[in-house]
């Protein structure tokens, strides 16, 4: 197994729902045909889910907006004033996102106007790398809810290095950075070790994994010595040393650092993993059959602790661009700030594909970026984010409804929709 | 791994198999009990204490009081620490014999070791029982409500990740209803109606879009957390008074069995939820493995197309059955509002659903086991909070880590691979 590096396209993939399959269309004219499959292809079927999920936010907003709800008191006598309230808190809401989260045209010059992106960027830093990690996972068939675990004690290893370590400039940052995500692949390498020696299903062991690690970070936060800063009595961290913190990639005007171009460089090692190595052969293999696996040699234990290894290390690095990166201040036990969670939707947005969540954490930091403007803006709570997020999830994940909705043709013949991420299985455990 | 050697590998099928009898030696269970073993001598010798520990079998209102038990701490760990090494010992000889470990065994082993852990930890200060004990059922009756929807919804072969969405969603409704008409009833009511409709997204995407079950499952929660949270900001938190006050159930204590000693406070008297959740796991035990019903709803689970050869419909059982399951769980949700604390509030369901899902798994997909697992869990949550009320030796971060590293122990050591419902999770495409 070990000098077999396939080619690309050598394992068949299950074909994405709503993607055009490979079978000849009875040929009408290649115009039309085209027209058809940018209509009713995978890329529309994203665009318009983001659009429904955003509708549906929409009609959220403006049913709880006061103004609408007065104006809705007289519906019958002046309906217009109802629509132009529904219009007003529904704009008012996207404008503020957008303005939070792409460019504030309130800003005189380009360089202000454009410290939303750079938000959105340094939001999407943590997201991608943890969205990643979810994604290595599902793609060998685990599912890994750990995320908090991992990046909690990843957050906790890097931190502690960070300001309890002197080592000189660059060194001290590879140094912190390491020890992050070798705690966060401990963490995550434990599930795989016990689903490989012992059966136990991941899902519980990752459950429970986040819980010990939360408590244990809290407890680490609150004990002199270990990770609470000296003379304080909160449970909180000391500032990062400046030598191990992740330099600004802009300047200091933005929040965006470093962090952000480790991630990029996490993304390409992952698809190289996932679509070029041997190990990412063999991770696929497991992910569409371990039985089959099993059969044609690989090591379909190893292949689990591996997977879960590359995965808490990945999760980690979300951790750890979180502490040296956007909270160098110090740290409590919330500077997961429910990442770990997000990343399953980022995961399942980038349909587990390293370029798809690379994408879908940006789309995602983007909305949270907005979801606070928006917040201050227009006093909008901000968890409206997490109602778009998983409606666009659902809408995604299933094209026949978004094409009903919209009476999208169907391009060509579409195979029996299989969902893309074998993951999720499966009461397979049993061998 | 307990599998029959000899069948494995390719042995053609016409050799006679059943005829070799593989002695098969299952050392988990010796090496489990060794290690908590152990775990005990560190504690109790090295981390030793003196005194008398006082247990409160009664409380004042009880018609009979029981005289509390004077335990002397080392005396008590003493005797454990040998029963301990006694019980390691028997459980290997019978490994050693080929034979397995009964369960009570492991469950007297389990008592002991609490009852010492009990008995350290309290040193000269004084334990109610009934006290923890009613708190273990407060704690657990969500956490059986949530696994006895999972139990239902994985035996008819749809995973349901979503019991924390169907939690929380109960007790939103619940909370609303019961606040605008003064009527709890009218709140679980409106719990129930909330559990079926989160239910009624799971069933309809997994079965009609055929999406992962899975990953309806995580984003449906996702979705009910942001909703929840938003109406809750916006509208329910503005107008507390009349939308978030709802009234509470009493406590009706049962005449005769509410005078039992330590049960009756324990088991009857509380609110009219606990006894219906008695009723419940009865019933739905029943109903799964004694009715047809229930056979046709585990066919489905095991073996979709047997059970549609036989003229079931695969996908309308399903429907319903997750349906019924969702309703199961979003009762159990209200009594989150209704039950225990009042109003609702952001997330208020704190990842019990999780854990819900965690106890439907360590109990085999059995309402029974997975009931006695959720109260395991609600014991060791209240363990926590008795104890540190106490002031135990044990940092409260460690004593709340406990039940999740037990839980993770008994899964990688007792339950080792379970065995899901064996099309759990997989959809159905009549061809």
């Amino acid at each position: 197994m070990s000098d077999q590096i396939p080619a690309k396209g050598q394992v068949p993939e299950a074909p994405e729902p709503g993607q055009p399959a490979t079978i000849a269309v009875a040929e009408p004219s290649k115009a039309q045909q085209v027209l058809r499959e940018i209509m009713g292809g995978s890329a529309m079927i994203s665009v318009l889910a983001v659009v429904l999920a955003l509708i549906v936010g929409a009609i959220l907003i403006a049913l709880t907006d006061k103004n609408v709800q007065a104006a809705s008191g007289y519906f019958f006598s002046r309906p217009g004033d109802t629509f132009k309230a529904i219009w007003d808190s529904a704009s008012g809401a996207y404008s503020a996102l957008f303005q939070g989260s792409i460019y504030n045209f309130k800003r005189p010059e380009f360089a202000t106007g454009i410290r939303p992106l750079t938000e959105t960027l340094t939001f999407a830093t943590p997201l991608i790398a943890a969205g990643l990690g979810v994604a290595v996972a599902f793609r060998v068939g685990l599912f890994n809810i750990g995320g908090r675990g991992q990046m909690l004690v990843a957050a906790g290893a890097a931190g502690y290095v960070g300001f309890a370590w002197d080592l000189p400039f660059g060194i001290h940052l590879i140094a912190a950075v390491l020890a992050g995500m070798v705690a966060g692949a401990i963490w995550g390498g434990i599930v795989g070790l016990l689903k490989a020696t012992t059966g136990a299903h991941e899902v519980i062991v990752t459950i429970m994994l986040n819980y010990v690690g939360f408590y244990l970070i809290g407890y680490m936060l609150r004990t002199p010595g270990l990770l609470q800063a000296p003379g304080s009595t909160n449970p909180k961290s000391p500032a990062i040393l400046p030598t191990a913190v992740f330099p600004e990639l802009f300047g200091p005007q933005y929040n965006l650092h470093w962090g952000f171009v480790v991630v990029i460089a996490a993304t390409i090692y992952v698809w190289y993993l996932i679509n070029r190595s041997s190990l990412g052969f063999q991770f696929r293999a497991v992910g569409e059959n371990p039985n089959a696996a099993r059969v044609a040699g690989i090591k379909v234990k190893n292949i689990y602790v591996y997977a879960m290894l590359i995965s808490g290390g990945l999760v980690g690095l979300a951790g750890v661009a979180q502490v040296l990166g956007t909270v160098t201040s110090g740290f409590s036990s919330g500077i997961d700030a429910g990442i770990g969670f997000d990343a399953i939707t980022v995961a399942l947005l980038g349909r587990s594909r390293p370029i798809g969540v690379f994408f879908a954490g940006i789309l995602f930091g983007a909305l949270k970026a907005g979801g606070y403007s928006m917040q201050a803006a227009q006093g909008i709570p901000i968890d409206i984010v997490l109602v778009v997020q998983s409606l666009i999830v659902l809408f995604i994940a299933a094209p026949p409804l978004v094409r009903a909705i919209f009476r999208l043709p169907i391009p060509g013949v579409v195979k029996t929709p299989r969902t893309p991420v074998t993951a999720a299985r499966k009461a397979e455990v049993s061998k | 791994m307990s599998t029959v050697e000899s069948t494995t590998h390719g042995v053609p099928s016409a050799a006679p198999i059943v005829l070799e009898r593989a002695a098969v030696r299952n050392w988990k269970p010796p090496i489990g009990l060794g290690a908590f073993a152990i775990i005990a001598v560190l504690i109790f010798v090295i981390g030793g204490r003196g005194g008398t520990t006082t247990f409160k079998l009664s409380t004042d209102s009880d018609l009979i009081q029981l005289p509390p038990i004077f335990a002397p701490v080392t005396v008590v760990t003493t005797v454990v620490i040998v029963l301990l090494f006694l019980g390691a010992i028997a459980s290997a000889y019978l490994s050693f014999t080929a034979r397995k470990t009964p369960l009570w065994l492991t469950a007297v082993f389990a008592l002991l070791f609490l009852a010492a852990f009990l008995t350290w930890a309290a040193a000269d200060a004084t334990i109610p029982i009934p006290g923890l004990l009613v708190g273990t059922v407060g704690l657990s009756v969500p956490l059986i409500f949530g696994a006895l929807g999972g139990v239902i919804s994985e035996r008819v072969g749809v995973v349901n990740v979503a019991i924390e969405g169907q939690l929380l969603a109960g007790a939103f409704a619940s909370a609303v209803v019961a606040s605008v008409t003064q009527q709890p009833v009218a709140g679980l009511l409106a719990a129930t109606i909330a559990g079926v409709l989160v239910s009624f997204v799971l069933a309809a995407f997994s079965i009609k879009y055929i999406v992962d079950q899975v990953i309806v499952g995580v984003v449906l929660n996702v979705l009910v957390v942001g909703l929840t949270s938003f109406l809750f900001s916006k509208v329910l938190a503005p107008n507390a008074a009349v939308l978030n006050s709802p009234p509470r159930f009493e406590r009706i204590p049962i005449p005769v069995l509410g005078e039992i000693p330590i049960l009756g406070p324990v088991l009857f008297r509380q609110t009219i939820i606990v006894y219906i959740m008695y009723i419940a796991v009865a019933v739905v035990w029943f109903a799964l493995f004694k009715t047809k019903w229930g056979l046709r709803l585990r066919s489905v689970g095991e073996h979709p197309q047997a059970a549609d050869t036989v003229g079931i419909n695969v996908n309308r059982t399903r429907f319903w059955n997750v349906s019924l399951a969702g309703a199961i769980a979003g009762f159990g949700g209200a009594y989150f509002t209704l039950g225990s604390v009042g109003g609702f509030n952001k997330e208020m369901t704190a990842g019990a659903g999780f854990i819900a899902l965690a106890a439907v798994i360590f109990g085999r997909w059995d309402p029974i086991r997975a009931t006695l697992a959720a109260l395991l869990f609600g014991f060791a949550s209240n363990l926590q909070s008795v104890l540190s009320i106490i002031g135990s030796p044990v940092p409260s971060e460690f004593m709340l880590m406990l039940p999740y590293l037990v839980t993770i122990f008994a899964v990688a050591g007792l339950v080792g691979q379970v065995r899901g419902p064996a099309a759990s999770g997989k959809p159905y495409i009549k061809s």
